[in-house]
């Protein structure tokens, strides 16, 4: 199974499994913890991977939604990303995928500059969040935004679907040439 | 006394820290307890040197005693100064003499005074056969410059010594031909190798940083180990690539050992390659002179910080050669050219 597909395995019972796949262990690892610290009336697993492929031999739930994350400040957590999006199945980019770029405060260090990942969100029609997780202030709400959408990509929010968030955040951007 | 002579022992006492101030006084034995009772130190450091000095004259100072102070203080502050190793060489199938301390002692001042006329030499034995020297350089006709001195420790059981930057660059081939003969070696030989770390130099020289103690805790096996970590993991959180990270963790053990790195601040690479790449008809390929090139990395703590980088996601384990090799080659210049 090298290329992961949304809808091959049956949903765990009331469960939401997000795949957060990047490079630097340790800000997954944050990530996670503040995620799994919010209240929330689904249970929440948490997969933390550097990259895809995953190993096979594992045995896992249905993943509802990818995040892949990028550290601006690193070139090499760009091109783990790139290289990781070959192994998605085209179907999970309709709303079960999204980008989260770190590192943007600190732009004296960023090697990676912000247009790109935002290039990179737009041609796989994904929403791009940014975070620095250093920093609580900014670490929590996108916490609680991960597992709002989490919520929604497994089907435990009534009447919204992934498809439906991922329109409503298209829609609140400014159209581009592109899409006119 | 001299005023010059006052002047320097004012400044160098000024340089000391009021914290430090006792133990530098006692180890450099010079004024004696009652002296040194009648001296509050509580007051404020302006006048508390000043009385000082005044006991100094008291004594009658001398030059190489106020020379011995820097020396001590210089031992207190050696990461001030930035440190370059030697290496000494003997002519194959030469006898190995007896070390004499004092034969070399007096050898060293004699090249040197033969040379330059006006030269402070003053030495300090310290601990593992150590010599910490000072000398501050005149010429035939100036008197030495107190302030601009260069320090050399020379281990006499090795063919080593560490040398502080010297701003009086043309006096170091004359330095090191003291060295060499007085010691009776016949090559002298810069390494590159530079920090300010003169503790960590030595430890990279001599080959003492890879000592692991055996004791009951390093039996432990690595996968033992791994689990303990889990334990206090959130059991909502799966590791994918756990059999990644255990190997990166393996290889970086296996590189950088279980034990505190010594502590360099950069390690510079000159390049001078032809540019290679992938593209044909690249402008910079078709150059026929290399393409000269520094990089140069910098640290705080620049081999913990290199052990650091694969279990931290930011570069693929194993690093390249040519950062690891740094300990092992006792180096932190490199010129790289095409082979």
């Amino acid at each position: 199974m090298s290329v992961l597909r949304p809808l091959d395995k049956q949903p765990g019972l009331n469960t939401a499994t997000i795949l957060l796949v990047g490079t630097e262990d340790a800000l997954l690892q944050q990530l996670a913890d503040s995620m799994l610290k919010e209240d929330c009336a689904s249970e929440l697993k948490v997969h933390l991977a550097r990259s895809l492929p995953l190993p096979s031999n594992m045995n896992r739930p249905r993943i509802d939604l990818i995040m892949f994350v990028v550290n601006l400040h690193s070139k090499y957590s760009l091109r783990n990303v790139e290289e990781s999006l070959r192994h998605v199945d085209a179907t999970f980019f309709l709303g079960k995928v999204g980008f989260l770029a770190t590192g943007a405060g600190r732009e004296s260090h960023c090697s990676v500059h912000r247009s790109t990942v935002v290039r990179l969100a737009r041609t796989y029609r994904s929403p791009l969040l940014f975070c620095d997780p250093e920093v609580d202030g900014f670490r929590v709400p996108v916490a609680q935004r991960l597992v709002r959408m989490l919520q929604i990509c497994a089907g435990h929010v009534p009447g919204v679907s992934a498809l439906n968030l991922l329109s409503l955040l298209r829609s609140s951007e400014n159209p581009t040439l592109e899409d006119l | 006394m001299d005023e010059t002579l006052v002047e320097f022992i004012k400044r160098t006492i000024m340089k000391i820290p009021i914290t430090e101030m006792m133990p530098i006084l006692k180890a450099w034995d010079f004024l004696s307890e009652k002296q040194l009772q009648t001296v509050n130190f509580r007051q404020r450091k302006e006048s508390l040197v000043q009385d000082l000095v005044l006991l100094c004259e008291e004594r009658r100072a001398s030059i190489h005693d106020a020379a011995l102070l820097d020396i001590i203080y210089t031992q207190f502050h050696r990461h001030q100064k930035v440190w370059d190793v030697f290496q000494m060489s003997k002519e194959p199938g030469e006898d190995i003499d007896l070390f004499d301390m004092e034969q070399f002692k007096s050898s060293f001042v004699k090249i040197l005074q033969r040379a330059l006329k006006n030269v402070t030499v003053s030495f300090r034995d310290a601990e593992e056969n150590a010599v910490w020297i000072r000398i501050a350089w005149g010429t035939q006709y100036r008197k030495p410059n107190q302030y601009k001195p260069v320090y050399v420790v020379y281990y006499s059981q090795t063919p080593y010594a560490f040398t502080s930057f010297c701003p009086l660059k043309s006096n170091m081939p004359l330095l090191g031909q003291a060295l060499t003969v007085a010691s009776n070696h016949h090559k002298i030989v810069k390494m590159d190798l530079r920090s300010r770390y003169l503790d960590s130099l030595k430890a990279i020289v001599f080959k003492q940083y890879n000592r692991t103690f055996e004791t009951h805790n390093s039996t432990v096996p690595l996968q033992d180990r791994t689990l303990e970590l889990d334990i206090h993991m959130d059991s909502r959180i799966i590791h994918e690539n756990r059999i990644e990270k255990e190997r990166v963790q393996r290889v970086t053990q296996e590189t950088f050992g279980d034990y505190p790195q010594p502590r360099l601040e950069f390690a510079q690479y000159k390049l001078e390659t032809k540019f290679k790449s992938e593209l044909n008809g690249d402008i910079l390929a078709e150059r026929k002179e290399p393409l000269r090139c520094l990089i140069k990395f910098s640290s705080p703590h620049l081999l913990e910080a290199l052990k650091a980088l694969a279990p931290a996601g930011i570069a693929d384990a194993p690093l390249s050669p040519l950062l690891t090799c740094i300990p092992n080659k006792g180096m932190n210049y490199f010129k790289i050219r095409d082979k």
